[in-house]
């Protein structure tokens, strides 16, 4: 047997007005969409995600991670690897990169709980996070958000899947090719008619009949769609009460890519009670419907922020420039500079404490440290010490800097001293700052974010945040 | 072990090139002014036979001694550069000070410079070397302490802003200075941010210079035709990293005190505000010219606010401090900064400082700190 026990979702928190992308006086609205950061990727985003589907769990039981992406940080090179390092995974974990279809999450899925089922894996982190571009100011620039979702599949899990089907139909309806920054597409028409209500509509159709199940057994539908109107159109045509469809949250998220329908997935989770049965619908070269039943009610995870939080902590951009600095498409900002970055060999010696965000903790006299270091500052014992992870524990602003010199898409950037939770001192810089007031011993948590991309290297640490939440304050 | 240079060692020659923005003059342009300006004070017409060695200090060297040996034709003598972060200059003095107290050299040269506007940055340039430590900037370390500060004792934005207005107006004074412009608290409070608390007339102006002291041990100063400026103490230290120490308070820079602790001990000062007539601290932003007030002892852990509101380091107060306008408004070359202090204490204690002379000045201190910070040079000169 096998089954989600668990999942998280990440949001970025900045959100672009939609207004700011229509360029001809379009309709103004509340309308916006999802907005990874300038220090935020489709690694940074899926570890967001995991760390809450995480939350409560037990990480060493972990033996696969599968990252899911159209948007992956590299062509050639794992993120999983490093998202597993991130995540503090257990060094025999098995890491896969998903990509290039739409559709990926159902196949990372579907393995997961073959693998689980098989025997070959405890448990199987499947994290999903897409942040695809858009031709600037196209109707596809309306739709496209950034998200991500993660779900554990473990033998106990009790969302179990009880069938799914997959249909083959490769269509030139959305595509980028590997050297292109934006998604091209056909004429809309002829997209959404052959390939989304095709597609999507028949995996639907045949999931049902082969399960003997009328849509009224649906009582949540987590379909991917390219825009809100397709949406409605697919709930209509497959006979589904409108109620009963997971908010698609365009106007709030958008269209997540490879990360939508697991978004949507996890959103119906937050609301399931026990005996219901989700429909997971994914599209792209051909669609997958995956029915899933919850058996019993998920563990209760007190870590894990809510959808409904992730959606209220928002921080608007006030300008598309800011939108065409986070996404590296502004042509004033300087183009990274090729002589600069981190040195692999530095950054192979110092991985454990950047990645994995570990400090060594003195067998003598307890101090912790970080960065890890040879001989104590308070005791002076040399090389005793043991590994002291950061990461999930909170801290406390120590003392602070509001930096405007640093080159940053906003600014100003806050650095300083943050205290963990009973332990080290760590000088980091806060992410999706927005002005807030801030004061010494302000708790914060700690993100894993990319901090430069210097040599065509991206290069990740770890950073500290003001918990979700944050009163709403417009900033640029 | 506790030993001292005091009364052994004494500058006899002191030399400072045009300070500023100097896009016309190339660092050999700057040596050659600081060196031949300290060689015609001490009066020394054949450098070659007359200099035994040279320390030189720089941070942003291109070549470091090689630069220093071709500029002055100095050759077949040691010559060895020094860096401790902003207090290389003055570790260099101390080096040079140690080599003729030592009676291994007679009279040696110190060479601070450094040209930062040959990199085509308007501030420090930031690097992405790292992926921890950023953004990495001098402000964003320097001002590490403000927020603690200023919530523990009451002071903010205004009281930094009087410390850049007084070393705006000293400024006007210096001839060799970088600015000459009189600022108001306004002006500073109203420019715009760099780092919190520091806006731009916070932070002192990079800019390009040289300074050169000659000094000499005590049985050879009757040699040299000016009054000899004594050295009563001197002490470099490298103290922990605020970016790592567990025990770091953010009220202050531990380097601060342990130079000036061994400096004192060095000079036999036991009342700093008291016994010391006048002082060139480290201003490299407003609020580490505040810190320093209160880590050399010049009044206790809180006090800088109301010594500052009274006016006591102003140019007419008891402790005039940055008498030549500081890093501030003289500028700051990183490797000449400290000598650029003893040359300006030196001719303080001359009486020969003109429009800026503090009347009958005969100890001044000079004090430098560098890195996030974690280097500190003291130094103190007495006629």
């Amino acid at each position: 047997m096998a089954g989600i026990s668990s999942y998280g979702v990440h949001i970025p928190r900045l959100r672009m007005p939609l207004s700011l992308a229509q360029a001809a006086a379009g309709k103004p609205s509340s309308a916006e969409k999802a907005l990874a950061g300038s220090d935020e990727d489709s690694l940074t985003m899926a570890v967001a995600a995991a760390a809450q589907c995480l939350s409560g769990q037990d990480r060493g039981l972990v033996d696969q991670l599968y990252l899911v992406s159209t948007t992956p940080v590299f062509a050639e090179k794992s993120a999983a690897a490093i998202a597993a390092q991130a995540l503090n995974l257990h060094g025999g974990v098995l890491t896969v990169d998903y990509g290039a279809s739409l559709k990926a999450g159902a196949a990372a899925l579907r393995a997961a709980v073959d693998a689980v089922r098989g025997g070959t894996a405890r448990a199987v982190l499947v994290a999903a996070a897409d942040m695809r571009t858009a031709e600037p100011y196209s109707a596809q620039d309306l739709q496209f958000g950034d998200a991500a979702a993660a779900f554990l599949v473990t033998a106990d899990g009790p969302l179990r899947l009880e069938a799914d089907c997959a249909l083959n139909r490769p269509l030139f309806d959305v595509w980028r090719e590997a050297d292109a920054a934006t998604v091209r597409s056909w004429e809309e028409r002829f997209v959404i008619q052959h390939g989304y209500h095709a597609a999507l509509g028949a995996a639907v159709r045949q999931l049902l009949e082969t399960q003997g199940l009328r849509p009224d057994a649906i009582d949540a539908f987590a379909a991917f769609a390219p825009d809100a109107r397709s949406h409605q159109e697919l709930v209509r045509r497959l006979g589904l009460e409108p109620a009963r469809a997971v908010d698609p949250l365009f106007g709030r998220v958008g269209n997540c890519g490879a990360a939508m329908t697991p978004l949507l997935l996890a959103q119906a989770l937050e609301q399931a009670r026990a005996g219901d049965r989700l429909l997971a619908g994914f599209y792209g070269d051909g669609a997958h419907a995956m029915s899933w039943r919850l058996e019993r009610a998920l563990a209760p995870a007190p870590g894990r922020i809510p959808l409904a939080r992730q959606l209220a902590a928002r921080i608007p951009v006030m300008s598309y420039r800011t939108y065409l600095q986070c996404r590296g498409l502004d042509v004033n900002t300087p183009p990274v500079d090729p002589a600069n970055g981190i040195s692999a060999t530095v950054h192979f010696r110092e991985q454990e404490a950047d990645i994995a965000f570990t400090g060594a903790r003195c067998r003598g006299c307890g101090t912790e440290h970080f960065p890890p270091t040879r001989v104590c500052y308070r005791c002076h014992r040399r090389d005793d010490f043991e590994p002291a992870p950061l990461a999930q524990r909170g801290g406390r602003v120590a003392s602070y800097t509001k930096d405007h010199f640093f080159p940053a898409a906003r600014s100003p950037v806050v650095a300083g001293m943050c205290e963990v939770e009973g332990g080290a001192r760590v000088y980091v810089q806060m992410a999706d700052y927005n002005g807030e007031p801030l004061r010494v011993g302000q708790p914060v948590e700690f993100v894993f974010r990319r901090i430069h991309r210097a040599g065509g290297k991206p290069a990740y640490f770890w950073k500290s945040r003001l918990p979700g939440g944050a009163e709403e304050n417009h900033h640029g | 072990m506790a030993d001292s240079l005091r009364d052994k060692v004494a500058i006899v020659g002191v030399g400072c090139s045009q300070f500023g923005e100097n896009w016309s003059a190339g660092p050999e342009d700057m040596i050659v002014d600081a060196a031949f300006d300290a060689y015609a004070d001490a009066g020394i017409d054949d450098p070659q036979r007359q200099i035994d060695a040279v320390f030189c200090g720089a941070v942003y060297p291109s070549r470091g001694t090689a630069e220093v040996a071709e500029a002055l034709k100095l050759f077949d003598i040691p010559i060895t550069l020094v860096q401790n972060y902003c207090a290389t200059g003055t570790d260099a003095f101390r080096c040079a000070a140690l080599a003729v107290a030592a009676g291994m050299h007679d009279t040696v040269l110190v060479v601070g410079f450094d040209k930062p506007k040959d990199r085509g940055v308007s501030g420090p340039s930031v690097a992405f070397t790292s992926n921890r430590g950023l953004p990495m900037t001098p402000a964003g370390w320097f001002s590490l302490c403000a927020a603690r500060y200023f919530e523990t004792y009451n002071v903010g934005r205004v009281e930094l802003a009087k410390i850049a207005v007084k070393n705006h107006h000293n400024g006007t004074l210096a001839p060799k200075s970088m600015l000459k412009r009189e600022i108001t608290v306004d002006d500073v409070l109203n420019a715009r941010m760099i780092s919190w608390p520091f806006g731009l007339y916070d932070c002192a102006a990079q800019s390009d210079g040289a300074a050169a002291v000659i000094v000499s041990r005590a049985d050879r100063v009757g040699r040299y035709p000016r009054q000899p400026v004594w050295l009563k103490g001197v002490a470099v230290t490298l103290g922990r990293n605020p970016q790592s120490d567990p025990d770091f308070d953010f009220l202050g820079w531990g380097p601060t005190r342990s130079a000036a602790r061994e400096c004192y001990r060095q000079a036999g000062i036991s009342d700093p505000l008291r016994q010391i007539d006048l002082a060139q601290v480290h201003d490299c932003f407003t609020l580490t010219e505040l810190l320093t007030y209160e880590d050399l002892g010049f009044c206790p852990r809180g006090g800088a606010k109301e010594m500052i509101d009274s006016g006591v380091f102003h140019l007419d107060g008891d402790l005039p401090v940055n008498t030549d306008g500081g890093l501030k408004s003289f500028g700051h070359p990183t490797g000449a900064t400290g000598v650029r202090m003893l040359y300006e204490n030196t001719l303080q204690l001359r009486g020969a400082a003109g429009a800026r002379q503090v009347p009958g000045a005969t100890t001044a201190l000079s004090h430098n700190i560098g890195g996030t910070p974690q280097a500190c040079g003291v130094v103190i000169l007495g006629v």
